[in-house]
């Protein structure tokens, strides 16, 4: 009876010998073809972050598959590496080193929240390798990161709410309450919204910070004060539509201010849930915009068809499954950004880090299409940080139809630094 | 807002927060009182509550409040059988030792944690509330099936109190809370007293999930706030008493909202824990505990 478990010296040797031909026969199969450009994803999978890393994954897939179907970079194939930082600042920096030094990739991309990037910048910074954003923070354009660190994917919290303040208090109303996220992405909004409101003559009464890990909010929804005009809420986290439901409840069918909503309270949450009818008639901010609207791009429709999102902004296999439509299409366009800079350094591997960064800083500007879907953008290769167009959407029967949209120099700001002169 | 109304509101949240914290705090307290055990995976009973409340109300569809009366009955029990089984396979073969059995309740906390990960994924879901009435004040609305929640965990909880003291089986679970040993010599199976009240505990930590996953969602990580209050509760009321837990529960959660509506939550989160602090000082029975002989 033994014998079928012990193996014999006999059955050992033969095991030995066929792992070593398998062994000597494989890699000829693998130089067959050019070795693949390893790009390194820093994926908010699990925690708070979760709802955007589900559809950042897909969005990431469905770029990849596009690039490798034109044929790869430089001619070699791309494959990326997911890694899940739990949305956690501290697991964000040993991701970054994971993928670094284990995995060998090339580069890194597609963190999005602020604390995990600020979290994870440095170390990025440290092993030299190139760190790429897709965050909105302005964190990087700040100075307050290094020249390893780049986002040239989406435009920052400062240049949106810089940009989109003249028409909220032109429409809207002039004393605005803020609520927000109480961590550096909501202090960017507080900051620099407070800014461009008092630009416009408008006043910001009251502002609001709300932990992000909060799982109830009707006790600070006293705080905003009667004479509020506008409204301004942004919340980020597993709990967005409580957050908008509770502010349903608390106004009722009473009087209410103009509410001014940054989707980031209701992305990957349909807006017509439950609960939420008196969404009805207020504005939001959108990068991109989730409903498929009258004039959508070509190119808008084959990004759309690519990363398998419905014209309701729904996954085309599940109507429930909402995407995190304002904010995926930074990887999408961040990937694009790679393949150039790649392509322009004439990337060969890691020694080549230092020439793509130099390479996407020489950048200037992104015409719309199909590597930039969400439309045409202006780099500052100084500040690291790309700038495109906002929209303002009002739910009209329970969807998000775009009213207007910003230009590009609506939120351009002078340069608080020049990372293109700092050393590598 | 006026003063009156702010404090109107700010009473109602509490009251909400009292009444599914006395639910959670009663299960926790029920599980130390009779089988000495701290129970540190309490929490995800009430994760697994939620989650298995999603679970249900998908699968049964139909209209909301019908789906959500099912999920009501059901998820509870599930909830209760699985604790049952935990307390079989581990807890019993630890001999409810106490340090191995807090250990052993760590390990289950991960294992339902990331059992929930895999299998349920880690995004929130909501849960619709069975009506969706809003109760409209001059100052501000309220979420009619909030005032609900308040209404039905005080009909549990008194249910509750009704086993404990009116039922065989309340008797027994009692007597096994004053001694186990004689309890056996009375014939009196043990080993199944245990895994009824380590079911009942973690149901009633279900149900009160089950009550809170229409205003909140559910969340693989929503089962840690729950445990720590709970554990304030039970420790300021009392490890094992039933009437202490409850008073607790309705003075933290109260206290907690309000200082959290006036001041802020973490503030709340700090007096909360200072209390446990002062309470495990000055009268480490805790407020309503018996002195152990």
């Amino acid at each position: 009876m033994t014998n079928l478990i012990t193996p014999t010296r006999r059955t050992l040797l033969k095991g030995m010998g066929a792992g070593l031909l398998a062994s000597a026969a494989l890699p000829g199969h693998v130089f067959g073809q050019a070795a693949p450009i390893k790009l390194g994803f820093q994926l908010h999978r699990t925690g708070i972050g979760a709802a955007y890393g589900r559809w950042y994954e897909r969005t990431a897939q469905a770029a990849l598959k596009v690039v490798n179907d034109a044929g790869g970079i430089n001619g070699r194939p791309v494959e990326i590496v997911f890694e899940d930082d739990a949305t956690d600042p501290k697991r964000g920096a040993e991701v970054v080193e994971k993928l670094a030094s284990q995995a060998g990739c090339d580069l890194i991309f597609g963190p999005l929240f602020s604390h995990v990037v600020i979290g994870s910048a440095p170390r990025a910074g440290e092993l030299k390798i190139p760190y790429l954003v897709c965050s909105e923070g302005y964190h990087v354009a700040s100075g307050m990161l290094n020249r390893w660190t780049m986002q040239p994917g989406i435009t920052d919290v400062r240049a949106q709410v810089s940009s989109m303040a003249p028409w909220v208090t032109q429409n809207l109303g002039k004393k605005v309450t803020m609520v927000y996220p109480d961590y550096a992405f909501g202090y960017d909004h507080r900051d620099f919204f407070t800014e461009a409101v008092k630009a416009q003559g408008g006043e910001v009464i009251a502002q609001i910070a709300i932990p992000p890990t909060e799982t109830t909010f009707t006790r600070y929804l006293p705080q905003i004060p009667t004479e509020t005009e506008v409204l301004y809420h942004v919340m980020v986290g597993p709990a967005v539509l409580t957050f908008v439901k509770e502010l349903g409840d608390f106004y009722g069918s009473g009087a209410r201010p103009q509410i001014f909503g940054f989707i980031d309270s209701l992305e990957a949450v349909d807006t017509a849930s439950p609960g939420l009818e008196f969404l009805e008639g207020t504005h939001f901010w959108e990068a991109h915009n989730r409903v498929k609207q009258a004039d959508a791009s070509e190119a808008e429709t084959f990004y759309r068809a690519a990363v398998g999102v419905d014209d309701n902004g729904a996954s085309v296999s599940d109507a429930a499954d909402v995407a995190t439509y304002s904010h995926m299409f930074s990887v999408w366009e961040t990937l694009s950004v790679i393949k150039k800079g790649m392509e322009a350094a004439g990337y060969q591997g890691p020694a080549d880090r230092q020439k793509f960064v130099e390479a996407v800083e020489a950048m200037t500007t992104f015409d719309a299409g199909q590597d930039h879907p969400q439309g045409d953008k202006v780099f500052n290769g100084k500040t690291h940080q790309v700038f495109g167009h906002q929209f303002i959407s009002k739910v009209e029967g329970g969807k998000l139809m775009r009213v207007h949209q910003t230009a590009i120099e609506d939120g351009q700001y002078a340069d608080a630094v020049d990372y293109s002169t700092q050393s590598f | 807002m006026g003063f009156g109304p702010f404090l109107l509101l700010a009473l109602m949240e509490s009251a909400v927060t009292a009444a599914t914290l006395a639910l959670t705090a009663v299960g926790l307290s029920l599980v130390f009182g009779v089988m000495r055990v701290v129970n540190v995976a309490h929490g995800e009973f009430f994760m697994l509550g939620a989650v298995s409340a999603w679970f249900i109300t998908t699968w049964v569809g139909g209209p909301a409040w019908f789906s959500f009366l099912v999920a009501l009955a059901v998820a509870p029990l599930f909830v209760a059988a699985l604790a049952a089984l935990a307390d079989r396979i581990v807890l019993k073969r630890l001999d409810y030792e106490p340090e191995a059995t807090i250990v052993a309740t760590i390990g289950l906390m991960y294992i339902f944690q990331q059992a929930a990960l895999s299998f349920y994924g880690p995004q929130a879901m909501p849960v619709e509330p069975p009506f969706n009435f809003r109760i409209q004040l001059p100052w501000f609305g309220y979420s009619a099936y909030k005032l609900s929640v308040i209404a039905f965990a005080t009909l549990v909880l008194i249910g509750v109190w009704l086993f404990l003291t009116r039922t065989r089986a309340g008797l027994v679970m009692r007597a096994t809370q004053v001694d186990r040993e004689t309890a056996q010599a009375f014939g009196i199976d043990v080993d199944r007293v245990y895994a009824g009240v380590f079911a009942l505990g973690a149901g009633l930590a279900a149900i009160a999930a089950v009550l809170i996953v229409p205003i909140q969602q559910a969340h693989y990580l929503m089962g840690h706030d729950p445990l720590l209050l709970a554990f304030i509760t039970v420790i300021v009321g009392g490890l094992g008493s039933l009437r202490g837990t409850i008073v607790a529960a309705i003075f933290i959660g109260l206290s907690d909202g309000l200082i959290a509506f006036f001041w802020s939550p973490t503030l709340a989160k700090i007096i909360a824990t200072l209390l446990v602090a002062l309470v495990l000082v000055f009268r480490p029975q805790g407020l309503f505990g018996a002195r152990q002989q």
